[in-house]
């Protein structure tokens, strides 16, 4: 197996550090938005998968 | 609507539970015997089998994958059964994938002892065997997703989310690292040579660590702390930008075990700047965590678990936060290749992923066997003699690492070096007991948990298949028009092939980012022209150095620090590496630096040295190395290595296999000759110790070089 290098050297290399942390910060930022955005009653709902009781019968499946 | 009723299979999660604290001990006491060895050098036996540079990766190896793999494998079968209220999808799989697992370990076991490795730390394990991992955990993904497709549960729990992410990233790790060219059935040659195969064993090692010792945890950190504590976990939206912020930018950080070395300055600050930013999702992690248990702290009072728990978490919080201070350049100069960054890694190993493990133990084991722990005074005792072994551990190590690291930098008033190497090592030996006492304790607190396991076990039994009844999972499509809040994130929530894919992508733009230009673009590896490939004697040399673990304690990589360049010589260029299938940098100085030991000592120095260090080195704690020169390489391989190494693009003359033989013995006779007339002593040309000493004598010399060199150029 041999690697080639298809580039001789690397213009503006300072373009990919920046691109990466704009990159991140969109995502972070939309992540962060989007938890915010959840309803209370819903979050609440969620917390409670695991502490369900494993004969499970207060599912909020059965609801609908 | 009609409840269906189904069973949890609770059989495995004991198995599993079982490999947990069996594996647990032997990593253990292995790691206690590695300790020994560098307080007390008899410890190695004169055997290689049981010398420490075949004793540490077995240790490291026994504690990630044989004692925190079945931990993971353990808490996400207990569960994801329960989270996805449903049975594991086969039990003839979840039977596949536990002894396909264990095999596995005790394979690894046997060949690491054996000397068979493929000399990268943490992914030593030769390629059949990492196929064999392949297999296996592609059974636990199978098994895993399938089981999450036919749930009773629409939504998927954030623990899941960890578990999916857990399986796609180290699948795609696992793979990547160990792409090797076989040489013959248990041994191979990296792919990746030099900058590149360390740029791509940091990438892996270091994500070894975040999603095989962290992500899954966590994902039982969410299970089992709600549990244990009875409430539930602090902040859902914490965990949602906790999880996505974790996964994305732990991906970016591998560089930082490799700052101030010959990788390119723009991924030494890509590492470390994702290093800082870590500190944020991880944090939101440990805090989420501690949170939990807000306003239930007079039941961390009372329950030994929470205790574990509370520890655990805590340790995660100061190994998350001391990993990004060591990430930064100024401390790195100072902390990397110590033992400050052994104690480091112990931190999080015995705190966080021991600690949570016995916690999910104590909390599972009498569960599934309807019955009550045996002894809470024990698993008090457990924990309090637990938490002083971690403290004996750790502190003197970072005394020790902080004390080394200001003597290698110290110059006397005449700017020469104050302490030769040794002295260094001489100096911290106390510590080294210490730090053995401290794992002592730890393994007297861990056998207390085995005793109340056994007594626990006997006095209850098994509910093998535990009866469970839920709800058949209503139809997505009814569930998406219930959450008329839901965006994007609620979609995903319900669709875990989907999840995984986005983990994927998510986790794959760091790799993509950082490895592709380092292998694409010339620039990052200027051409030195009088570096040349090993001959055929130092390839068996470099092999034998591979095989017995050098790596474990000596560095091939000079930093361009001015004590360095005093003790070891000129820097090192990334450029010297590119025949080096692996790359053989190392991480640890528990040795001085080899990058340029080439004709630094005569000949007869390393052959008494590797007989017994101390006669050249009094005080010294190498192993000793004596059946080297009974011990004798295989000649014949010879050609075969040639064209492994051609195939990998060394530029070895077309036809030099068939030379290489001669070339060899040329080279083997010569020192030899040479050895016997510095040692009147018999020396076998074809012997371990004469390829051994080819290729120390040849580490760094070849920018010394003027030209070419001849031997090989006359072809």
């Amino acid at each position: 197996m041999k690697f080639i290098n298809y580039l001789e050297s690397i213009t503006g290399i300072g373009i990919f550090p920046m691109t990466s942390l704009l990159i991140f910060f969109l995502f972070f930022t939309g992540v962060i938005l989007y938890s915010m955005s959840i309803r209370k009653s819903t979050i609440e709902e969620l917390k409670q998968i695991p502490l369900d009781n494993d004969q499970n019968d207060s599912s909020d499946d059965e609801k609908i | 609507m009609q409840l269906e009723k189904f069973n949890y299979d609770n059989k495995i999660v004991k198995y599993f539970a079982y490999a947990t604290i069996l594996w647990g001990m032997v990593g253990f006491l292995v790691g206690l015997l590695a300790a020994l060895q560098l307080v007390f050098p008899v410890f190695n036996f004169n055997m290689a089998e049981t010398s420490y540079g075949r004793i540490r990766p077995l240790h490291t190896n026994a504690a990630i994958f044989a004692f925190v793999g079945n931990g993971i494998f353990m808490g996400v079968y207990y569960s994801l059964q329960r989270l996805c209220k449903a049975r594991m999808w086969s039990d003839k799989v979840s039977w596949f994938h536990f002894w396909g697992w264990q095999i596995i370990i005790v394979a690894a076991a046997v060949t690491l002892l054996a000397g068979f490795t493929q000399g990268k730390e943490y992914a030593e394990l030769e390629w059949p065997i990492d196929i064999a991992i392949a297999v296996v955990w592609v059974a636990f993904g199978l098994n895993m997703m399938m089981t999450i497709l036919q749930r009773r549960e629409s939504h998927l729990y954030v623990a899941i989310w960890f578990y999916i992410a857990t399986w796609v990233t180290v699948a795609m790790l696992h793979i990547v690292n160990s792409a090797a060219i076989p040489l013959d059935f248990m041994k191979s040659y990296s792919a990746y040579a030099g900058m590149q195969d360390a740029l791509v064993q940091w990438w892996y090692g270091h994500n070894a660590v975040a999603f095989f010792l962290t992500t899954p945890y966590l994902g039982l950190m969410y299970y089992f702390l709600p549990k244990a504590a009875n409430r539930p976990i602090y902040s859902y939206r914490l965990s949602i930008i906790h999880f996505w912020a974790l996964i994305f930018i732990y991906i970016w950080a591998g560089p930082h075990h490799l700052l101030y070395t010959s990788l390119p300055d723009w991924l030494q600050s890509l590492g470390v700047v994702f290093s800082v930013m870590l500190i944020f999702p991880s944090w939101g992690g440990m805090i989420n965590g501690l949170f939990t248990l807000r306003g239930a702290w007079d039941k961390v009072r009372e329950d030994p678990v929470l205790k574990f728990m509370v520890v655990a978490v805590t340790a995660y919080g100061m190994a998350t936060f001391e990993g990004p201070m060591l990430s930064l350049k100024s401390v790195n100069a100072i902390s990397h290749y110590t033992d400050w960054t052994v104690a480091h890694v112990h931190v999080g190993t015995l705190g966080w992923n021991g600690f949570l493990t016995f916690s999910v133990l104590y909390w599972l084991i009498p569960r599934i066997f309807q019955t009550k722990m045996y002894s809470t005074k024990l698993m008090n005792w457990h924990f309090w003699i637990g938490t002083l072994g971690i403290m004996f551990y750790v502190i003197p190590l970072y005394w020790a690492g902080f004390t080394q690291s200001i003597m290698w930098k110290t110059f006397t008033d005449d700017g020469v070096l104050q302490y030769n190497f040794l002295e260094t090592v001489t100096h911290i030996l106390p510590m080294y007991g210490l730090r053995a006492f401290g794992g002592f304790l730890y393994i007297v607190g861990a056998s207390l948990m085995v005793y109340n396991i056994v007594k626990t076990v006997k006095s209850g039994s098994l509910l093998d298949n535990e009866p469970a009844e839920a709800a058949p999972r209503p139809s997505l499509a009814a569930v998406d028009k219930k959450y008329q809040d839901s965006n994007w994130h609620r979609w995903i929530e319900r669709r875990p092939m989907q999840l995984l894919v986005l983990s994927l992508i998510v986790v794959s733009i760091g790799g993509l980012v950082q490895i592709l230009p380092s292998f694409l673009i010339k620039s990052n590896i200027p051409t030195i022209e009088s570096v040349q490939p090993y001959t055929p004697l130092e390839l068996h040399g470099r092999d034998i150095y591979i095989k017995d673990g050098c790596y474990n304690c000596h560095s091939q990589m000079i930093r361009p620090f001015r004590d360095e360049v005093a003790r070891y010589g000129e820097f090192s260029k990334s450029g010297e590496f590119v025949y080096d299938h692996p790359f053989q940098w190392g991480s640890k100085r528990t040795g001085p630096d080899l990058a340029r030991v080439g004709g630094k000592y005569p000949d007869s120095w390393h052959y008494y040295h590797m007989i017994d260090p101390e006669s050249m080195a009094p005080g010294s704690i190498m192993p000793a190395y004596p059946w080297m020169t009974e011990k004798e390489i295989n000649v014949d391989k010879t050609p075969a290595m040639i064209r492994v190494m051609q195939r990998l693009g060394v530029p070895y003359p077309e036809g030099y296999d068939e030379q290489a033989i001669d070339d060899l013995m040329e080279q083997a006779n010569q020192i030899a000759a040479n050895l016997e007339s510095q040692t009147d002593e018999q020396v076998i040309p074809t012997s371990e110790i004469v390829a051994l000493i080819a290729y120390l004598q040849r580490l760094g010399t070849d920018i010394s070089r003027e030209a070419p060199r001849a031997d090989l150029d006359e072809e």
